[in-house]
């Protein structure tokens, strides 16, 4: 980690969400603390069904803790929607509007004339290698190239904070790989702090500072680890014994996880 | 590939049908010696149609007019009542029923009344197709603007859009698809409306034209304003469609990418 910030990014203080259908009450996550420094790409793997997407839905805004507080900026921030961009796993594209107008959506619904954001989001287009497909619609887009669209308005949105909840989960083997280089060769030069949730560990290892392992339902940090490897990173990285040794760490917590949890199922 | 060429099966079976029903129809008023007045063959209807189209023409201007108006008012009724519905609880228990309801009134019953009320002009005429025609609309409105992904509305919220902005970027583009659904069947049963407004009580329009025929035996007259009415029908039905493609390009896209 880079050295201590004068204020945290964002900061979860004791944060747990309980949802309650009739009488029933499900805790889905935590006590849980979080701290993430200015610029650093946080991320978060644990089993499924571990309240990952609850926890990025809180820090949005989407949904208020059933208890804790969010802070953004060292401040306490209870109204957060608007001041987070948010990316979904689904790429959401709005299926009525072309590449661009998908691209600008954030810059419209603030109020940037249309002409205006445009402006900004071509370069963006052309670097993003959608330039072509400016004027299609998300139906005639492959996987990858969605992904990309939905990336490039959350990049728009304009916000420090990033959260991606498993950007390239619903992509196949080959194209997610090559999206993760594209991202880590973007990520050098972008000035935004990242959390990002993902079940792919490799995925995390390749991208983050530190990843943070999460329990099964109610979510909780049960293992940090510090990703100590340079940058910038070349894909190959994934062969590094280093990073190898890592990955394995992650998974064997994970695995442990996960054995406890199939216990605790049949007691 | 159908496109390329003019005759395909696609366009030769109903044709065939088509002409051997009309055939089958001539053939019978001819042998079974059926009078005119009863049944007239098809050739008799064509000529008709060619003998009278000044008088066919004047009447339908005046029912294609309260059909316009009709379908007008319908849209703008659908319009308010759906989004009143969908963003209000309370405006939905009270005003939904009601809507129902309104479906459940005979309109052959109210178009007397509201000829008491309105006197022979237009305005019975287009009310009549208004109850008929805003019912589809509106309640094809509501299932689209609610039928809108929950996850985009997160989006839009996330992005700090206000909820006047959900409606506009995210509910009302979804629920086109299903608005033009419910227009095409209200275009279709417009022209009904029409008629059983006319047929109450009028001075003009297809449907008095149908009357007074029928009164005086003209049933050659009565087919050929039915037939005029059918296309109304079907023209309003197609053109509802051309809009539609004009209106949601992205379903055109969707589909020849498949």
């Amino acid at each position: 980690m880079k050295s201590a910030p004068l204020h945290w990014r964002v900061e979860l203080r004791h944060v747990t969400k309980t949802f309650y259908r009739g009488r029933q009450a499900l805790t889905v996550l935590g006590p849980l603390d979080l701290r993430v420094a200015d610029r650093e790409f946080v991320g978060l793997v644990g089993p499924s069904g571990c309240g990952k997407s609850t926890l990025l839905n809180v820090i949005a805004g989407i949904e208020q803790p059933t208890s804790g507080e969010v802070w953004l900026d060292g401040e306490p921030a209870p109204e957060r929607l608007g001041r987070v961009a948010y990316m979904h796993q689904r790429d959401l594209l709005l299926p009525w509007r072309t590449v661009l107008d998908n691209a600008i959506l954030p810059l419209e619904l603030r109020g940037i004339p249309r002409r205006e954001a445009a402006a900004r989001a071509l370069p963006w287009l052309e670097r993003f290698g959608l330039a072509e497909f400016t004027h299609a619609y998300p139906a005639q887009l492959s996987g990858g190239m969605r992904q990309r669209v939905a990336f490039l308005r959350t990049l728009l949105a304009d916000r420090p904070l990033l959260l991606l909840d498993e950007p390239f989960g619903a992509l196949d083997a080959l194209t997610r790989a090559s999206l993760q280089e594209w991202l880590l060769t973007l990520w050098e030069e972008l000035d935004r702090t990242v959390i990002l949730v993902t079940h792919d560990v490799e995925e995390a290892l390749l991208l983050s500072d530190r990843v943070l392992v999460l329990s099964p339902r109610p979510g909780r940090i049960v293992r940090e680890i510090v990703v100590d490897l340079p940058r910038p990173r070349p894909y190959e990285i994934v062969t590094d014994p280093r990073f190898v040794r890592l990955k394995a760490e992650v998974l064997a917590e994970l695995r442990a996880r996960s054995t406890m949890e199939v216990q605790f199922d049949g007691t | 590939m159908a496109r390329d060429r003019l005759l395909t099966r696609d366009r030769i079976v109903p044709l065939l049908i088509l002409v051997s029903v009309m055939l089958g129809w001539e053939l019978a008023t001819r042998v079974f010696q059926i009078p005119r007045w009863v049944l007239p063959p098809p050739s008799a209807v064509v000529q008709a149609l060619i003998r009278d189209q000044r008088l066919l023409l004047r009447h339908l201007t005046v029912t294609l007019e309260e059909v316009g108006l009709g379908l007008t008012f319908s849209v703008l009724l659908a319009i308010v009542l759906a989004i009143g519905i969908v963003s209000s609880r309370l405006v939905e228990r009270s005003v939904y029923p009601l809507v129902v309801a309104s479906q459940a009134v005979p309109i052959v019953a109210l178009a007397p009344i509201l000829l008491i009320w309105f006197g022979y002009g237009l305005t019975p005429k287009v009310i009549v197709v208004v109850l008929v025609c805003f019912f589809p609309i509106a309640v094809n409105l509501v299932d689209g603007l609610r039928g809108v992904d929950p996850e985009f509305v997160d989006l839009v919220r996330s992005f700090g859009g206000t909820s006047w902005q959900t409606l506009r970027v995210v509910r009302i583009p979804g629920a086109l698809p299903a608005f033009f659904s419910g227009l095409r069947v209200a275009a279709a049963v417009s022209v009904i409306g029409a008629l059983i407004g006319e047929w109450v009580g009028s001075s003009a329009g297809l449907g008095y034209l149908m009357i007074r025929a029928a009164s005086q035996f003209h049933t050659d007259r009565v087919f050929a304003a039915v037939l005029v009415s059918a296309v109304v029908s079907i023209g309003l039905f197609w053109i509802v469609g051309v809009v539609e493609r004009i209106a949601l390009p992205w379903r055109r896209s969707a589909r020849t990418e498949t």
